[in-house]
């Protein structure tokens, strides 16, 4: 009972967790595209976390902004849409496993919210009602380009959606079930045992339409900043917009671990096969630990190397130079305990079969984690380096282009499964 | 079933985030088409023209900044030569150099942020940043020589007002050489690029008779296929003595406008290294001109110094009466002053010919029938300056 509680929470903790990250990444991603420093000044006692800080601070601002609602604007509808925005974008990872199924005793333990039959018809289905987030937010606020926003909003979304469903059909022909630990099962094997290989085509179409569902550039026409303000958030400030405004890095978070999912092999690593991990786990635990030990020493090396060439010209005069150095002899200790650790290893190891199962899918979640991760960071970049398309475009592109290929690769996927 | 739909209104600025500056666009949208569209100008109208009537002609110099306060130099040039077309003087060959270093200079800077600003308006932001960290590297050396980043004031009627600083050629060629690298960054992202391409192709484009019929000048004429450059067709300030070529366009739409720009840069580059490279020694202002100030050693030393800088600054130099229009090549076109004198220290009339409010009188026939993004990106791409616009 209290699993089926807590698992929820955990669940939305980590996509809570990790917006504030893809906020960082976003801000020191674009600062280092477009060759600039990004946030760095926000700072507690001098620590600053390379700019990673100033989501607190952000925090804070929008906690304590005014909310501001405009006169005529539709109240309810008004102050429940970025409510909905929000929900959809959070329930839709319920589904998604993050490590294979545990066996305790009689019970399987899964690591997802609920290991539906029906798991990848839940994702569209939830994601598809988020349109009414955006569409609400727009229409309610009574605002020319609010409305504009959530009429673009609408018909993109519904547009993609199509594109979308179709891309995954082609995926689900060749897997046989929309079960979504069946599906990442499937793929365990080489490297060409993943979906994005086996099925390139339905890869591309699902991350188009996925940064058209997410609202983002190339496909941010319903907030196009430079056309219409802001879109359908306009009017919306204080944690209304920061809702609206977590949302899309939800959506990222979840659709990036859609296609960690979909495409790449979910918790799997290509040639590796967690059963024989599970049995030959003593092998794998020195290595990790020395690893990790050598990794946090560089880390750590390399930031008091920093500390010590800077000091001297104490760039800020304040607690903020003293950061290298927290964090570098932190990483200095840290990395000589692991190393400690890998060298008291008893040589005759021998691990527990529950603890052995609970490390196997801690090394799972952490695969999994890292692509999701990886993916984040493709949406990001792409951000960064195109220009917007324009509505006709995109509409064009939706169904012109993306519908038929999605179909097209429907057929060839349907006649190489019949045949074969 | 006849559905009943009514046509929405949308106020596009004066406060919005393309508006460069302080731009108002009413635009009548039949879903997200343009089917009319009215410009209203004037939000940014400071009285340049009446203030400049009750200042003397050296005191206009650093209103002429708040003109295109993207190229401030070029404008104090434009109506340096004016004033100095008025008295029938010309500047010393150096100062004539040193002015065409800082138009050129403040050509390219001026269309690093067009383009860049257009291109982020069509939602790749990344490029600006790419050309505004040479546009910096580029003000660096604005402010060594004029003392001033934005409100330069650098021209004076007779010459300039300092000599170049030390280690300006080194400096500018650095830049230069940093400017290609940038061009070329950018270029490699959009030109090849799909969405951009699509974009800007056939959007807002107009045809070179109709360009002339407007009034057009400057890049967005020369886009459209037209080869007027006031350089060429009645050079000033030496600029006959430089070896350069007037970048065209064929379709006059969007596209051809930022790549119109991206050559000129290039073509501004080669006169920059030009005349660099030819700069001829001498003094900076001409000694001659009633306009010069003495120098500051005459004026504490002698008293016909004292008397004669005195007048300057008091009554200001006095041309003959008479009418006279300068003009020149700004970064947005043809930039000329049409200056009345009444034989008096100040100007009796100023009249400025800005490039940008002929070439605003055709947008809204550029936009109509496009889609709302277009008319963000046809904006952008013919650089309205609002300073300039409403003066």
């Amino acid at each position: 009972m209290l699993v089926d509680i807590l698992k929820p929470l955990v669940v939305v903790f980590v996509v809570l967790n990790f917006i504030p990250l893809l906020i960082w990444f976003e801000r020191k991603g674009s600062a280092y595209i477009q060759d600039r420093r990004g946030p760095n000044r926000a700072a507690i006692l001098g620590i600053r976390l390379g700019g990673m800080l100033h989501n607190l601070a952000d925090v804070v601002k929008l906690l304590t902004k005014e909310d501001i609602v405009p006169t005529r604007a539709h109240r309810f509808f008004y102050f429940i849409a970025p409510m909905i925005a929000m929900f959809v974008a959070t329930v839709t990872i319920g589904v998604i496993p993050f490590a294979a199924p545990l066996a305790i005793g009689e019970r399987s333990f899964t690591f997802q919210v609920a290991d539906l039959n029906a798991g990848l018809l839940y994702v569209l289905a939830m994601g598809s009602l988020g349109v009414y987030g955006v569409m609400l937010a727009g229409w309610a606020a009574n605002n020319n380009y609010t409305m504009l926003g959530g009429l673009r909003a609408s018909a993109q979304m519904i547009s993609y959606e199509v594109a979308m469903g179709l891309a995954v059909v082609a995926l689900l022909l060749s897997a046989g079930t929309v079960n979504l630990t069946a599906i990442v099962e499937a793929q365990r094997g080489p490297l060409w045992a993943w979906y994005g290989f086996t099925q390139p085509l339905a890869l591309v179409l699902f991350c188009t339409a996925l940064l058209a569902e997410t609202n983002r550039n190339p496909f941010d026409l319903p907030e196009g900043e430079s056309e219409l303000v802001a879109g359908y958030h306009t009017e919306y400030s204080s944690m209304k917009f920061a809702l609206f405004f977590m949302a899309e890095y939800a959506h990222i978070v979840v659709g990036a671990c859609l296609i960690t999912a979909l495409f790449a092999g979910g918790w799997h690593i290509p040639w590796i096969d967690w059963a024989y991990v599970r049995q030959q786990l003593e092998l794998f635990v020195r290595p990790t630990l020395v690893g990790f030990g050598v990794c946090s020493m560089l880390v750590g090396g390399l930031l008091c190397r920093r500390f010590l060439r800077r000091y001297s010209t104490a760039r800020y005069g304040d607690l903020r130079d003293y950061e290298s150095l927290v964090f570098g002899i932190g990483g200095l200790l840290a990395g000589i305990g692991v190393l400690g650790a890998a060298a008291l290893l008893p040589d005759d190891l021998s691990i527990a079969p529950f603890t052995r199962d609970l490390l196997v899918a801690l090394a799972q979640i952490s695969v999994f984690l890292t692509k999701v991760v990886f993916f984040c960071w493709c949406f990001i970049w792409v951000r960064w380096t195109l220009p917007r398309f324009r509505y006709d475009q995109l509409m064009r592109l939706g169904w012109k282009v993306m519908v038929p290929l999605a179909l097209a690769n429907i057929a060839v996927t349907a006649a190489i499964v019949a045949l074969g | 079933m006849e559905i009943k739909t009514h046509k929405m209104y949308l106020n596009l600025g004066p406060s919005h985030p393309t508006m460069h500056g302080t731009l108002r666009i009413l635009l009548t949208l039949d879903g997200e088409t343009i089917t009319d569209a009215v410009p209203e100008i004037g939000y940014l109208h400071r009285c340049f023209e009446k203030e400049s009537e009750g200042h003397t002609y050296t005191q206009v110099i650093p209103y002429t900044d708040r003109l295109n306060y993207v190229s401030p130099l070029m404008n104090n040039v434009g109506y340096a030569l004016a004033v100095e077309k008025l008295l029938g003087i010309e500047a010393p060959r150096r100062a004539q150099y040193i002015r065409v270093i800082i138009s050129e200079l403040s050509r390219i800077m001026d269309h690093l942020v067009a383009i860049g600003t257009n291109v982020v308006d069509i939602g790749a932001l990344t490029n600006f940043w790419y050309f505004f960290n040479v546009r910096e590297m580029m003000y660096v050396w604005v402010e060594a020589l004029t003392g001033a980043r934005l409100t330069n004031t650098y021209t004076r009627i007779g010459g300039v007002a300092r000599d170049l600083p030390e280690g300006f050629a080194d400096g500018v060629r650095k830049c230069l050489k940093d400017l290609g690298s940038a061009v070329k960054d950018v270029t490699g992202l959009l030109v090849k690029n799909r969405i951009f391409l699509e974009r800007t192709r056939d959007v807002g484009a107009i045809a070179g008779e109709d360009a002339v019929a407007y009034g057009f000048t400057g890049p967005c004429l020369r886009a459209s296929g037209v080869a007027y450059d006031v350089r060429k067709a009645h050079p000033y300030c030496c600029y006959d003595e430089f070896d350069f070529d007037v970048p065209l366009g064929v379709a006059g739409d969007t596209f051809d406008r930022t790549i119109v720009r991206i050559e000129e840069m290039r073509q501004s580059t080669r006169i920059i290294e030009q005349a660099l490279a030819r700069l001829p020694d001498g003094p900076i202002i001409n000694p001659e001109a009633q306009s010069a100030l003495p120098p500051k050693a005459e004026v504490y030393n002698s008293i016909e110094g004292l008397i004669r800088h005195f007048e300057i600054i008091m009554f200001g130099i006095r041309p003959p009466a008479g009418e006279v229009y300068g003009y020149t090549e700004a970064a947005n076109g043809e930039l000329g002053f049409y200056i009345l004198s009444d034989g008096s220290g100040k100007p009796y009339r100023i009249k400025v010919r800005p490039p940008c409010f002929a070439i605003y009188q055709a947008y809204p026939k550029l936009i109509k029938g496009h889609l709302l993004a277009d008319a963000i990106a046809v904006l952008g791409s013919l650089n309205i300056v609002a300073g300039e616009l409403d003066r």
